[in-house]
């Protein structure tokens, strides 16, 4: 009924090309965009930024990039954690050693270092495959984590040994600190998820984003077709974890403002990453933001009604949530391995033929 | 002698104390995987949950108490007994099988035929609904574990190290006792392997599942086999570690501590299995005795990651696993 193809002619290469090529999906699109920009600053106050929209914007960044190293590239990776790190106290230093720069940059910069130190990490994939990888990448978590604990050149020789984020505005308004706006910091992290996803969808639909899927599949026969596997594997481990490391960025100045690293950045984060994308389906971009939300809404909705609804003591319902988690990520394996990504897309196709299904 | 030289030795000696406990828990993995293709993430909570589940019987607590309490209203939480330790240990395997039992019933008769990540990703749920589970069944706290196993400095070689060096070495007494045991059991599973029938059909699935399904030997059957020995070596797991640092959380983490130690004895190889985890226990130790000072310390949480992703640079396999043949 409302979902239709018929009608909707392509009279130019470019119109057939595009990301949405379905008039209904483009006009949501824009819908979304609109009530995300236009419509949410003006409705939130600070409960809601920092307990849904901040977490869920940032971790959609941080599954973004995991998604293109693990769904589409096949890497499996559990040092999302560290990376993020790298993201948090490169933009650290850099907003201390140059204040009068703008944060826009300290961020990418930092999603720079962060896609550096991701290929120095990423070079033992040419070798190692599978589970071996996936292991391996747990000595970036560690080795990463124990770094920014130790060298206190990273913290700059602070007492605590945490990072905290400066004060630092963007035409005029504060965004990091302690005078932050609710709209501002949503605005600011909005404007970043919004690229990155852009960039994401694009990238993993051209030529880049093939070769990744082709080595993704089978990698010996992606070779044989003329994919270098040097340079597909290390380009997805850099994007990967530029992404990851913006994120790491955001988490740390915009979102909580204070880090102790093993705190924040522990393996528990590289997990809950992970079980994002398989949550929200392995190579998609929009199940990376289902994934998110998913598991950014969970413990906030289990909290409201056991904590508060049924007065449940607050440990026990931490308890019940990690059997949650568990137990949605085993059912989610069994029955729809490819997530709510793949649930939507069922629907999507359910739509088309409603109300005449043949 | 130097007196560093002879430091040296003693954390020399106290790593290969902390290796065989690290192979215990490697041990676990590798039959699992050996058998069924799973790369079982869960073993260190196996670990923890056993553990908790033999402190909890020998108490007398109250399973699930705080959830009754919540739901109910009431203040349950001990029947008011105390079980000796060879009851505990017997009820504790019983639940390990019945665990071994429901894992394979619920969770990988679906997945059968699956990619290995997949099963791994599994496993790593798995892992998290069994944390959740254990608290909630025998709460969060960090409990004493103690089944009479001797604890504290070994005089003898305290004495004997004394007359001949004029130091004596510091030894536990459990990390001597823990390598009996680990000697002991795994000289067990390689004559349960090698010898009997089952220990032959174990073999056949890890070799082919078709060919073994086809002679006749039940996967389904093998499997939980598999499960419930894997519990029960983490039910000795559990027992050392939790006399040595009472059972809590971090007990869960040994398994991140035996992934490395897998990764560079070969996934596939029960002697690799040991051998890697006397490498890697020795090694940390040293590395945190030599150059651990000089860097920061703690070093001992990297280390051994580092080295097994250094070492599979160079031997994608680890040291003694079957080499890796692709086809397309």
């Amino acid at each position: 009924m409302f979902y239709r193809e018929a009608g909707d002619f392509s009279t130019t290469y470019r119109e057939d090309s595009q990301t949405f090529p379905i008039k209904f999906d483009r006009y949501r699109y824009y819908a979304v965009l609109l009530i995300a920009f236009a419509i949410i600053p003006f409705l939130l106050n600070d409960y809601w930024v920092n307990a849904i929209f901040l977490p869920f914007l940032i971790y959609s960044i941080a599954a973004i990039g995991l998604n293109i190293l693990t769904g589409y590239c096949g890497q499996v990776s559990l040092g999302t954690g560290g990376f993020m790190a790298v993201g948090a106290y490169a933009t650290y230093k850099l907003m201390t050693a140059f204040p009068e720069v703008s944060m826009v940059v300290h961020i990418l910069l930092a999603g720079g270092i962060t896609a550096f130190v991701g290929v120095l990490f990423g070079l033992p994939s040419l070798r190692i495959k599978g589970f071996y990888l996936a292991v391996a990448t747990l000595a970036a978590q560690f080795f990463l984590v124990w770094l920014f604990n130790r060298v206190p050149w990273f913290y700059n020789y602070s007492a605590s040994g945490q990072i905290n984020s400066p004060e630092r505005t963007l035409f005029g308004i504060p965004i990091t600190g302690a005078n932050t706006e609710p709209w501002a910091v949503y605005l600011f992290c909005l404007v970043f998820v919004t690229l990155s996803a852009i960039i994401a969808r694009n990238l993993t639909r051209g030529a880049m984003g093939r070769k990744w899927m082709a080595i993704r599949d089978m990698d010996i026969a992606a070779e044989i077709i003329g994919v270098n596997p040097l340079t597909a594997k290390l380009s997805a481990f850099a994007i990967s974890s530029f992404f990851v490391g913006v994120s790491g960025a955001l988490f740390f100045s915009v979102y909580l403002g204070a880090v102790e690293v093993g705190e924040v950045f522990g393996i528990n984060k590289s997990f809950l990453v992970l079980f994002m994308i398989i949550i929200g389906g392995l190579g998609s971009i929009f199940g990376s933001f289902a994934g998110a939300a998913f598991l950014v809404l969970l413990p906030v909705l289990l909290k409201n009604v056991l904590v508060t609804g049924l007065g449940w003591p607050t440990d026990l319902a931490a308890h019940l949530e990690f059997m949650i988690v568990g137990f949605l990520i085993i059912v989610f394996l069994i029955v729809e391995p490819h997530g709510i990504a793949q649930l939507w897309r069922v629907a999507k196709e359910k739509l088309r033929l409603w109300p005449f299904p043949h | 002698m130097p007196d560093q030289l002879i430091y040296a030795i003693e954390v020399f000696f106290n790593g290969l104390m902390a290796g065989v406990l690290y192979a215990l828990v490697a041990l676990g993995f590798v039959l699992i995987y050996k058998a069924s293709g799973i790369f079982n993430y869960a073993q260190g909570v196996m670990a923890l949950f056993a553990a908790m589940t033999l402190v909890g019987v020998m108490e007398g607590q109250v399973p699930f108490a705080h959830l009754i309490n919540a739901v109910l209203g009431t203040k349950v939480h001990h029947f008011g007994w105390h079980l000796p330790a060879l009851v505990g240990i017997i009820t504790t395997v019983i639940v390990m099988v019945i665990l071994a039992w429901l894992v394979q019933r619920i969770i990988f008769k679906h997945l059968v035929g699956q990619e290995p990540i997949i099963l791994f990703m599994a496993t790593i749920g798995l892992a998290y609904f069994m944390e959740g589970l254990g608290d909630m069944m025998w709460g969060s706290e960090i409990k004493k574990l103690d089944v009479g196993l001797p604890q504290g400095i070994n005089l003898w070689i305290d004495e004997t190290t004394y007359n001949i060096f004029d130091y004596g070495f510091f030894i536990d007494n459990l990390d001597i006792v823990a390598t009996v045991i680990a000697v002991t059991l795994v000289a067990s599973l390689v004559i349960f392997a090698q010898y009997t029938k089952e220990g032959r059909a174990m073999r056949a699935v890890a070799d082919d599942h078709q060919a073994a399904l086809s002679v006749g030997v039940s996967l389904n059957f093998i499997w939980i086999m598999v499960w419930s020995v894997a519990g029960f070596v983490a039910l000795v797991a559990g027992i050392m570690w939790g006399t040595k640092s009472g059972v809590q959380f971090s007990l869960s983490l040994i398994a991140l501590k035996a992934l490395p130690v897998l990764m560079l004895g070969g996934f596939t190889s029960i002697p690799g299995a040991i051998v890697g985890g006397l490498i890697i226990g020795v090694g940390e130790k040293l590395f945190e005795f030599l150059v651990g000072p000089l860097i920061g310390g703690a070093t001992e949480n990297w280390f051994a990651y580092v080295l097994a992703l250094l070492l599979l640079v160079f031997r994608p396999q680890g040291l003694f696993g079957e080499k890796i043949i692709e086809r397309v």
